[in-house]
């Protein structure tokens, strides 16, 4: 109806529709799209203009043709130069994760032990840690392998000079060498007697937790647990007769031979990222903590919890729901610093796939692609863990 | 009951008694401090041993037996008891040009004295609230990455330098400074799109923030020294340089548009709808109501943020730029001098120590001054 009364005075029909949000939002938004795929429309030329250029195609065809290097820590699979290049981004991988998950381990305990040593009340250790904790974080990680690492080339001896422990570990610039077990025959009964010792503990805790409930009735769970776990197994160990020897490292010309050795790269990397990453962790535990009221602690004193308990049953659990989100990115960001390992040697994906191989076929863009994909999918699966936790451990409200 | 001593004072009339020796004074502080249980003995007893451990030696290396004019480190030796029983401080002192402008052609240097000299009259109006005439001074602080990177770099009327002869603590600070000036912005735009409701918007922002997050930095950088040529017409070539630089600040943005959405978020509904009653445009409301408050609380975040950003600018090393660290690095191979790594990491260590803790003081004091609650 109002458009037979459309006057002189009236704004076109164009900006009449500009000023309306709905189209407007549907404009810029499909503008937005015009925008991006014209811009990737380019790159996608540019790249094919590029690699055609350079003589190149684009296909992951390169990923089982032999890899032609060797790679120098492979604790899981074995690897050999006429493997091929998909083999080594595996091996790769699995050297990225074994510094992620034994730097989130041990980044976990000392994250946890600062945290509360910071909230000591004890003046002397709460001020040092602090100290610790500043110098640390202020410090880029990059320097800390470094350091760590210069720690290995320089200051640790040669293997000819190794400093023993009781001569079964030996400590030296080219790595530890520990003593590696050696399973015998009838030693598949204690594997056996773990597992069996596992599910007994799992069904007791169950128990206790029922009888508690009914009864509150209260058993030591952590003592027994334990004794259970270790207990089983070692009674095992002793009556199917001691199946289990150990080779003990010894020197030979100039390097060790026998036993494991842990390589130097991987001792410094691990390192450095988990005492880097603690304090990051130590920080985000004393604000969990502090984030508990007091009157949490008091009430729970006033019911005649020990401190102990009190700590174990109402400040941590509390305490946890606060430190949880950010611990999460902590472990992410842990993983995605391992990328580091390249400064220093230590073999891991993007040494291996994103370094020597790239290099050897010159495949830049398929080898990045696989490396960049490689990383969100642990980002993914480790946040969508963390989330899951979260959601676990965070308060059901009625 | 005492028979024998007499009752001076009548009831209620006695004087107070000073508190019991070993509650007050310094007695008093470290028994309620250092020894209040027996577990804290054993703590304070390990720490004292492990300060007395560590910290004698260190001062002896540091100070008392470090040498600070030599040629070489034979020479530096030399003048000790034993090798390596002290510091050899004249190793950072040969170095410190190098560390400080990276393989500038000296005769050039006072282009980066200046720019020096200009960053820091850049950040004084970010930093003090009560400058006067502050808004032209942040508008110079906008404008300041370009006149240095102008200074820098040379053409109109300069002569040109190479960025492959950028180095040191000016590489360190040309990363850093361009990755923070730029990715503000553009984490306040990835920030906004994110809550837009426009989906497309909000889309391929939560997916550029993602995908960047969930990336290391060192990849990213990866990218840039050999792939980012591909996507550029042919026959166009960007400096190293550059193409960190856009990588760096890529990098940067997505964390701080996650801040920054921290930021967003706390503001309250109604603030959003007063601006609507008022008749404020998206962009007004945003402009007057919003932001402001937002980037309020987000400013420790962003602090953080900055210092993440400034600590990780030593990767670049990793693809062959030669940043502090790097050229430490670098220097620790030649045979005049090799074997000197501690010296050279722990000057590299306190020059990210000072820089990245006096930002971190400086957050603290701004979130002291900006918590208005109670």
């Amino acid at each position: 109806m109002s458009s037979a009364s459309v006057t002189a005075n009236e704004p076109m029909l164009l900006l009449r529709l500009w000023r309306n949000q709905e189209y407007r939002s549907v404009f810029i938004q499909i503008m937005t799209m015009l925008i991006l795929f014209t811009f990737l429309g380019m790159i996608g030329n540019n790249v094919a203009n590029n690699l055609e250029k350079a003589g190149k195609d684009f296909s992951f065809a390169f990923l089982s043709y032999p890899a032609g290097y060797d790679i120098t820590f492979q604790p899981f699979i074995s690897f050999s130069p006429t493997d091929t290049h998909f083999r080594a981004a595996i091996v790769g991988l699995l050297n990225t994760l074994l510094v992620a998950v034994s730097g989130v381990i041990i980044a976990s305990i000392m994250g946890f032990t600062m945290g509360i040593l910071r909230l000591s009340n004890n003046w002397l250790v709460s001020k040092l840690v602090y100290v610790f904790l500043e110098f640390t974080r202020n410090i880029p990680v990059l320097l800390h392998i470094f350091f760590v690492y210069s720690i290995f080339l320089y200051v640790l001896p040669v293997p000819k000079k190794a400093i023993s422990l009781s001569d079964t570990v030996f400590l030296t610039n080219r790595g530890f060498f520990i003593p590696s077990p050696v399973f015998e025959d009838g030693f598949g009964y204690v594997w056996l007697a773990l597992l069996l010792a596992i599910v007994a503990v799992v069904v007791f805790v169950i128990w206790e937790r029922k009888n508690q409930d009914q009864t509150g009735e209260n058993y030591p769970v952590i003592t027994i647990s334990a004794a259970i776990i270790i207990g089983l197994p070692l009674l095992t160990y002793f009556i199917s007769g001691s199946p289990l020897s150990w080779e003990v490292p010894a020197i030979k010309g100039f390097n060790f031979k026998g036993g494991s050795s842990i390589k130097p790269e991987y001792i410094a990397l691990t390192f450095a990222l988990a005492y880097y990453t603690s304090c990051f962790i130590a920080e985000i535990v004393r604000a969990g903590i502090l984030a508990v009221s007091g009157g949490q602690s008091e009430a729970s004193h006033a019911l005649g919890l020990s401190h102990g308990n009190t700590l174990r049953l109402v400040v941590i659990p509390q305490a946890l729901r606060v430190i949880i989100p950010p611990l999460a990115s902590q472990y992410l960001n842990l993983t995605k610093n391992s990328s580091l390992a390249i400064a220093i040697g230590y073999m891991d994906v993007v040494a291996t796939i994103g370094g020597i191989s790239l290099m050897q076929t010159g495949k830049e863009m398929e080898t990045m692609i696989f490396v960049l994909m490689t990383y969100l999918i642990i980002s993914l699966i480790i946040s969508a863990f963390m989330n899951w936790f979260n959601k676990r451990m965070s308060l059901v409200e009625r | 009951m005492s028979k024998t001593v007499q009752q001076e004072f009548a009831p209620g009339t006695h004087p107070d008694l000073p508190p019991p020796v070993n509650t007050t004074g310094i007695i008093g502080w470290s028994r309620k401090n250092l020894f209040s249980s027996p577990l804290n003995t054993i703590l304070t007893l390990l720490a004292m041993l492990l300060l007395w451990k560590s910290l004698p030696p260190l001062f002896e290396w540091a100070v008392i037996n470090s040498v600070s004019t030599a040629d070489s480190r034979e020479q530096c030796w030399n003048q000790m008891s034993s090798p390596g029983a002290g510091a050899c401080w004249a190793f950072i002192k040969d170095r410190v040009e190098l560390f400080t402008y990276g393989f500038y052609p000296p005769p050039l240097r006072w282009r980066v004295n200046i720019s020096f000299v200009l960053l820091a009259l850049a950040v004084v109006p970010v930093l003090y609230e009560k400058l006067p005439y502050r808004k032209y001074g942040l508008i110079y602080s906008a404008v300041f990455p370009f006149i240095a990177g102008w200074l820098l770099v040379g053409g109109f009327g300069l002569e040109q330098v190479d960025t492959d002869q950028f180095g040191g603590i000016m590489l360190t600070l040309i990363i850093g400074v361009t990755g923070i000036s730029f990715s503000l912005p553009i984490g306040v735009a990835l920030a906004l799109g994110r809550q837009s409701n426009m989906p497309v918007l909000k889309i391929l922002c939560v997916l550029f923030i993602e995908f960047i997050r969930g990336v290391p930095l060192i990849t990213l950088l990866f990218v840039a020294s050999t792939m980012l040529n591909y996507f550029l017409p042919p026959g166009t070539v960007y400096a190293l340089l550059v193409r960190v630089l856009i990588m760096v600040t890529l990098f940067a943005s997505a964390y701080m548009a996650e801040v920054i959405r921290g930021g967003l978020q706390a503001i309250a509904k109604g603030q959003h709808e007063a601006g609507d009653s008022l008749g404020l445009t998206y962009w007004q409301a945003h402009r007057l109501i919003i932001l402001p408050q937002a980037m309020k609380i987000s400013i420790p975040g962003i602090v953080s943020t900055f210092i993440g950003l400034y600590k990780d600018t030593t990767l670049v090393l990793i693809i062959g730029m030669m940043d502090i660290l790097g050229l430490g690095n670098a220097s620790l191979a030649d045979a005049k001098w090799a074997g000197l790594a501690n010296e050279v990491y722990i000057f590299v260590a306190l020059y990210f120590f000072i820089s990245c803790f006096s930002m971190s003081r400086y957050s603290l004091y701004l979130e002291k001054k900006l918590h208005t609650g109670h």
